[in-house]
């Protein structure tokens, strides 16, 4: 069942276009990655279906509606949740805090309840931590709950925020770099654990440099350059497209992903 | 004690002590005047600690509120017998009426533009109290009717240290409620990453206008306590002064912390009483101590405190 589908995206900045007639579409429990070189818009792609940006052409339809240009909170309500290459952690909250504020569309919010505490708040807070350190748990990271996210080391981070991303029960995950800096051994535990996402009939959206990572887990991968969509394809189609690869990845890139 | 500090009602009971026990070193009714004065301006600080510190929004024009609130017992029982405690209630429906109106176009202004844009607002609250003197007595101010409850007229300056102290009990209580709720969470996601906030569904306009209006209603209601305490109001309690005080009163005593607000606001409220000793040099003073302390306690007086608490247990 497709789940995301993002048709012929068109976004300008300043006369530039960043992106330009880039579609595709994702089943539920898919993993489909978008690859390309550094500046090819992939980030950007993210912000337009995160609704951060305004697409100025193109449609996106998340579950057969169509979502284009609705704000990212109202996607967020609709199933859709994100995590940043860029990490944007909030820092002066515990980790479990930061995944607690991932339920804050399960839970009732009543500003007048939350300001008298209300029994029926102090409740709920109590079942979202005990949901936030079961996603926690799922990344490896219960043990630091209540470790300031400040503190945590950078890998930590991007699996702090995939666990917030986690605890909205999304229905579509989009993934910006989450084993950017990572070692290998991180790397291995991330590559494990967004097939356990998927498994649980979650889309997964990846954007990774990575091409290991992404040639073993992907089931289909998308190619950009410049904005521009290159090929579409299953990893091995992508993979025995060694002239195409070469173009954007590089002779380097072409031969690591010739290897995995 | 100190331990007791970490946790909601901890830091109730050892405000109440604090608020119980200090009259019994006060060696005057002046004493009582001074402190209950800081019981007030704690109370409007804690408010705006809430939208500043909580979800990172800055207002420049929060004595505008403050004003709104005095000179809503002013008005109201003077000019259209309105029974004290009722002008009170409708001078926070004012206040939040007014942030709510004001608050949804300016909020999604950022960093120096919301300052702007708040400072704006103060000055036009200023600016009407003092052109309108027909209802406000212009820039001369007014007297205030006494607060009357069933027959019992609140006067004194030992009787209002404990209302004012009560006030602040309550107002610290609700401030401290927020923190592990859904929407205290939600406003210092928005602070830390407005983006992060948005894709986890958090409708950050909403919140951020729910802070600035918890804040203005604060003020009001502190505004309208000095007033009744008073007898009388005046426009610089409305004014750009007063803003900045409170501003300062937040950030010395540190974002973010209830306790801080507290002890911002005795700062600067003692501070000048201690430094009339030095007479003409008390303001230059006061400007020096607070650039100091700035300087060497960044994070504010109490975050920096229990940092270096923690630092010497560990
Ligand atoms: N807000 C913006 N204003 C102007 N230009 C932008 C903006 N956002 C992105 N761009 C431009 O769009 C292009 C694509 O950038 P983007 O960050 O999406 O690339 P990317 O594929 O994610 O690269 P990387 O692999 O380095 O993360 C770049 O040329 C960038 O400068
Ligand atoms: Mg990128």
């Amino acid at each position: 069942m497709t789940i995301l589908k993002v048709d012929d995206i068109g976004i300008s900045f300043g006369g530039l276009k960043a992106i330009d007639g880039v579609g595709f579409s994702v089943e539920a429990g898919q993993i489909f990655s978008i690859i390309g070189p550094n500046g090819a818009g992939k980030t950007t792609l993210f912000n337009v279906i995160s609704g951060i940006y305004e697409a100025s052409e193109g449609r996106i339809e998340l579950a057969g509606q169509d979502v284009t240009r609705f704000a990212p909170d109202v996607l967020a309500a609709r199933g859709l949740s994100r995590t940043f290459q860029n990490l944007q952690i909030f820092q002066r909250m515990t980790a479990i805090e930061n995944v607690m504020v991932g339920r804050h569309l399960q839970e009732k919010c009543n500003l007048f309840a939350d300001l008298f505490r209300l029994p029926s708040v102090t409740r709920q807070n109590k079942e979202t931590r005990a949901a936030a350190l079961a996603f926690l748990d799922e990344v490896g990271l219960r043990d630091h709950a209540d470790t300031p996210a400040g503190a945590l080391s950078y890998g930590a981070c991007k699996r702090l925020e995939i666990a917030r991303a986690l605890a909205a029960e999304p229905r579509v995950l989009l993934l910006d770099e989450p084993a950017a800096g990572c070692n290998s051994v991180e790397t291995e535990e991330i590559d494990r654990l967004i097939c356990r996402v998927a498994a649980k009939g979650i889309a997964v959206v990846l954007v990774e440099h990575d091409m290991k990572l992404v040639m073993k887990i992907s089931d289909r991968i998308l190619a950009l350059e410049r904005g521009r969509p290159l090929i579409e394809g299953s990893p091995g189609e992508v993979r025995a497209n060694p002239a195409v690869l070469e173009a954007y990845l590089g002779k380097h890139g072409a031969r690591e992903a010739a290897r995995a | 004690m100190l331990a007791a500090l970490r946790h909601r009602y901890g830091i109730l009971l050892v405000l109440a002590i604090v608020i119980a026990v200090l009259p019994l070193a006060f060696p005057s009714s002046y004493y009582f005047r001074v402190a209950s004065l800081v019981w007030v301006s704690a109370f409007a600080a804690i408010g705006l600690n809430i939208l500043m510190g909580k979800a990172g929004q800055v207002s420049l024009g929060h004595a505008g509120f403050f004003g709104i609130g005095a000179y809503a017992v002013a008005i109201g029982p003077t000019h259209l017998g309105v029974p004290s405690l009722v002008a009170l209630l409708l001078g926070c429906l004012l206040s939040a009426l007014l942030a709510f109106l004001v608050g949804r176009p300016i909020l999604r202004l950022k960093g120096h533009y919301l300052a702007i844009a708040t400072l704006g607002f103060g000055v036009l609250v200023a600016l009407v109290i003092t052109t309108e003197s027909r209802w406000t007595g212009g820039p001369d101010g007014m007297s205030v009717m006494k607060l009357t409850l069933f027959g019992w007229r609140a006067s004194g300056s030992d009787t209002w240290y404990w209302i004012t102290g009560g006030l602040l009990l309550a107002g610290t209580w609700i401030a401290l409620n927020l923190d592990e709720t859904p929407t205290g969470r939600a406003f210092r996601a928005l602070h830390d990453s407005e983006i992060a906030a948005r894709v986890t569904g958090i409708n950050v306009n909403r919140f951020k206008l729910q802070a600035f209006v918890i804040a203005a209603v604060y003020a009001s209601l502190a505004g309208s306590a000095l007033a009744l305490m008073n007898g009388f109001v005046n426009p610089d309690q409305a004014g750009f002064l007063h803003s900045i005080e409170l501003v300062t009163m937040v950030v010395l005593g540190g974002l973010g912390s209830v306790l801080g607000s507290i002890v911002g606001a005795a700062v600067l409220i003692m501070l000048p009483q201690v430094l009339t000793v030095f007479q003409e040099y008390e303001n230059l003073l006061l400007g020096a101590i607070i650039i100091v302390s700035m300087i060497f306690m960044r994070e504010g007086i109490v975050p920096m405190l229990s940092k270096f608490m923690m630092g010497r247990r560990a």
